[in-house]
């Protein structure tokens, strides 16, 4: 998925810095810890801005080319913080054929949020997301990990009214 | 003492409508009329039937309960577990069958044909408690093997029951075993389980992992021992918190139970698992992308040979198996190779799960013997297509598969058959469509997928298939000529054969099956400039009629484009003159659709 840098300032504290240097002490013997460690990372930021990155090259001795192309080749992995209210529309092929697209399109015309984008007041995020396994409610969507299923497009105004 | 226990699916799609919640509330109920020591619940793995979820049973009785809330928890308390009586209105039953009379569940349609031997614990026992896998044969198949046979042995059992890989490919797994048995003991080994489940839409993978993961992990142990190796990896997306939840709650109750870690059984056998999490790349579930993945870089694949079972993770002789193949191991241990090549047909043996979604009735996992045909998958066990609509396609295979039309729908499945009619068996999701489905929107679907999922490393994929959505994209905006069907097969088969990995060699499966299939769908497309389901919205206009238009407005203070205007005409019986949309202005919002009380809106 195609990943743009953030706009949001980054706000990273000392706390959170020592915590990200005991998760690298942590793997320092592991083979291939790149991963598990930009996970863990990702977990205490809540997203993996280049400030954050860069910490984890100098730290690690290992090229900021490295962590950014690992960084960006994973769709997990968010260089963009996620909104206050963070929606994510499940693009699953169960969902799609039972028109979780419309659901999508709707929720950008309600909010005027195009997916894959956090509102600059940092309140809103849309996300398309890939199956997260509730097929069996398609279509389905996940606002703050509270689910939603077997939605038509003239829902999404009361459910994202719950959210104001 | 208990004399009742109560089920209930914990599986991903029953927690998403709250089952845990239920749960929570079911012991509550139960403490507040002092139950506790008589009514035990239990959250167990996924049943297989989510499109009735969340789904309780009652035992000893059986009773099965659907669409549960948590409303109903005090009823089914009171009325069932107090007073014996099962709550009528929420017992689940079978169109045609007479309300007083509840069958038992092995015996509904759904799970009638069903042969469970990968999910045979999935929904009975709890998958946070190593005791009750013991108790159901658990880690006894690793107890024979590590005492009776020897792994050459263990080998050629698997290699006499035909299991074939279930993750897609369908490679022979005992083959597989086999190429990495050399030096036993003389070299680092390692054995990997591929859970990033990634196709969308089939999730039988995860559902094994949360109901089931002791099985798993015992398969893993037989495989160490059959090739020589200590270490094991599950790769298991990160997407997947509960089954990761209860791997690790598995992996840790193995190894004090003494059946991971050193000297297993006393045997002097030691073998070890660890987990790694995917971060969300579709290529990852290529094989040699995965354990480029798990040794901490961008998954990209490495070409073969050499093949992981020379020169695997970390350079070192890999076995890597889908979760779904290992769940069969240990039942082949236990009952021998004969009573499993009993199923399936003659090259492919054995059960297959299948994920059933899309327009169907009874969405959720079932496990059939290969060789069942999709009409009873799709029309017995699936319960046909909901709202009266007719079968149009399924699909199989995930992005890297195809469409079956409704003409082959009694083709039986199994591996060589679903290659022949131009799909593939994949992991196993099998999207239903109906008529509504527009199968160029569909391969549009699954090509913006591989475009997104294309790793980069070779040009035939990464540019060809982006060249192939361009093509599409031009056909559904209405600008398609008749010779980009024959460009799109040119180029689909270039991307083919000229691509490193599986993914690049199947990514124009879906535009293939479907311009095979469904050419007249895509002709019509570009010569009618018109879309037969409904979806394209380039294609369509929405239009109103006359006569059925109340006047209301309703549409047009809705409008965004300011495209509905009010004309002259009264249409006989109504007071306000009708409205009509310009198609020159419309957006194809559908916002006038919705909005539109006595449905006068249409799309043409």
């Amino acid at each position: 998925m195609k990943k743009n840098l953030t706009t949001v300032m980054f706000r990273g504290t000392k706390e959170q810095e020592e915590q990200l240097y005991a998760v690298i002490e942590k793997y320092r013997e592991t083979p291939g810890a790149l991963m598990p460690i930009l996970q863990e990372a990702q977990e205490i930021y809540g997203y993996l801005p280049i400030e954050v990155q860069r910490m984890i090259a100098l730290r690690m001795g290992i090229s900021m080319e490295e962590v950014y192309g690992v960084a960006t080749f994973y769709s997990q992995f968010v260089l963009n913080p996620k909104g206050e209210i963070a929606i994510a529309v499940c693009l699953g092929t169960a969902c799609y054929v039972k028109g979780s697209g419309e659901i999508l399109d709707k929720i950008t015309q309600i909010l005027g949020l195009p997916a894959g984008s956090t509102t600059s007041d940092g309140k809103y995020s849309l996300e398309a997301t890939r199956c997260i396994g509730a097929c069996g409610l398609a279509p389905v969507l996940t606002i703050n990990n509270e689910v939603y299923g077997r939605l038509v497009p003239s829902d999404m105004e009361g459910i994202l009214a719950k959210y104001k | 003492m208990i004399r009742s226990h109560v089920l209930i699916c914990g599986g991903t799609g029953c927690t998403s409508s709250n089952s845990l919640k239920i749960q929570e509330a079911m012991n509550n109920e139960l403490t507040a009329m002092g139950l506790e020591n008589e009514v035990k619940v239990v959250v167990t793995g996924c049943f297989g039937l989510c499109a009735l979820g969340p789904i309780m049973i009652v035992y000893p009785e059986g009773t099965f309960y659907s669409n549960v809330t948590i409303a109903d928890v005090h009823e089914i308390v009171e009325e069932h577990l107090l007073k014996g009586r099962p709550v009528e209105r929420l017992v689940y039953h079978e169109e045609n069958e007479s309300k007083h009379h509840a069958t038992s569940l092995s015996e509904t349609t759904f799970y009638k044909k069903q042969k469970r031997i990968a999910l045979r614990n999935c929904g009975v026992i709890n998958p946070e408690n190593i005791d009750e896998y013991i108790a159901m044969d658990g880690y006894q198949a690793l107890g024979k093997v590590l005492t009776e046979m020897t792994p050459d042995d263990v080998i050629q059992t698997i290699l006499d029951s035909g299991l074939r890989g279930r993750g897609g490919g369908g490679f022979p797994t005992g083959l597989k075993w086999k190429f990495a048995s050399g030096n036993r003991g003389g070299i680092k080994k390692f054995v990997a389980c591929n859970a990033d489940e990634g196709d969308p839409g089939a999730f039988m993978d995860r559902s094994i992992l949360e109901g089931d993961p002791h099985a798993v992990l015992e398969a893993m142990a037989i495989a160490g021992y059959a090739i020589g190796a200590d270490e094991g990896y599950i790769y298991v997306r990160a997407e997947y918190p509960i089954a990761i939840k209860r791997l690790e709650i598995a992996i840790k109750q193995a190894r004090e139970y003494g059946l991971l870690g050193t000297d297993i059984f006393g045997t002097g056998f030691n073998f070890d698992i660890q987990l790694r999490f995917g971060a969300g790349a579709f290529v990852c579930g290529e094989e040699t992308a995965l354990m480029t993945s798990i040794e901490g870089n961008r998954g990209e694949p490495r070409p073969r040979p050499p093949f992981p079972a020379v020169k695997g993770l970390f350079g070192q002789p890999t076995v890597l198996n889908n979760v779904e193949t290992y769940a069969n191991i240990c039942q082949i241990i236990l009952n021998g190779a004969d009573w499993f090549k009993t199923m399936g047909t003659e090259k492919s043996k054995g059960t297959k799960v299948f994920a059933l979604g899309g327009k169907i009735t009874n969405t959720g996992l079932v496990e059939v013997p290969m060789g069942t045909t999709l009409r009873e998958v799709i029309e017995e066990i699936g319960g046909g297509i909901p709202n009266g609509k007719k079968f149009k396609a399924a699909q199989t295979g995930g992005p890297s598969g195809g469409c079956i039309p409704a003409s082959l729908i009694d083709t039986p499945i199994d591996y060589d058959n679903l290659i022949a009619i131009g799909s593939m068996m994949g992991s196993g999701g099998l999207i239903v469509m109906d008529e509504d489905t527009c199968m160029v929107d569909l391969a549009r679907f699954f090509l913006d997928f591989t475009v997104d999922e294309s790793c980069g490393k070779c040009t035939p994929c990464r540019v060809g298939t982006r060249r192939l959505l361009e093509i599409l994209d031009k056909i559904i905006a209405g600008n398609g000529e008749l010779e980009d069907l024959d460009r799109m097969e040119e180029l689909a088969n270039y991307i083919k054969s000229a691509s490193l990995c599986g993914l690049g060699q199947t990514a124009p499966n879906p535009v293939l099956s479907t311009i095979r299939y469904f050419r007249d769908e895509y002709v019509t497309h570009i010569v009618d400039k018109k879309c037969p389901a409904g979806v394209c919205k380039n294609l369509l206009q929405f239009k109103i009629d006359l006569d059925k238009c109340i006047g209301c407005g309703m549409c047009a203070k809705n409008c965004p484009a300011d495209a509905i205007i009010r004309t002259d005409y009264i249409a006989p019986g109504h007071k306000l003159a009708s409205f009509e949309i310009d198609p020159k202005k419309c957006v194809k919002c559908g916002a006038c659709m919705e909005k539109c009380k006595p449905h006068a809106i249409y799309k043409d």
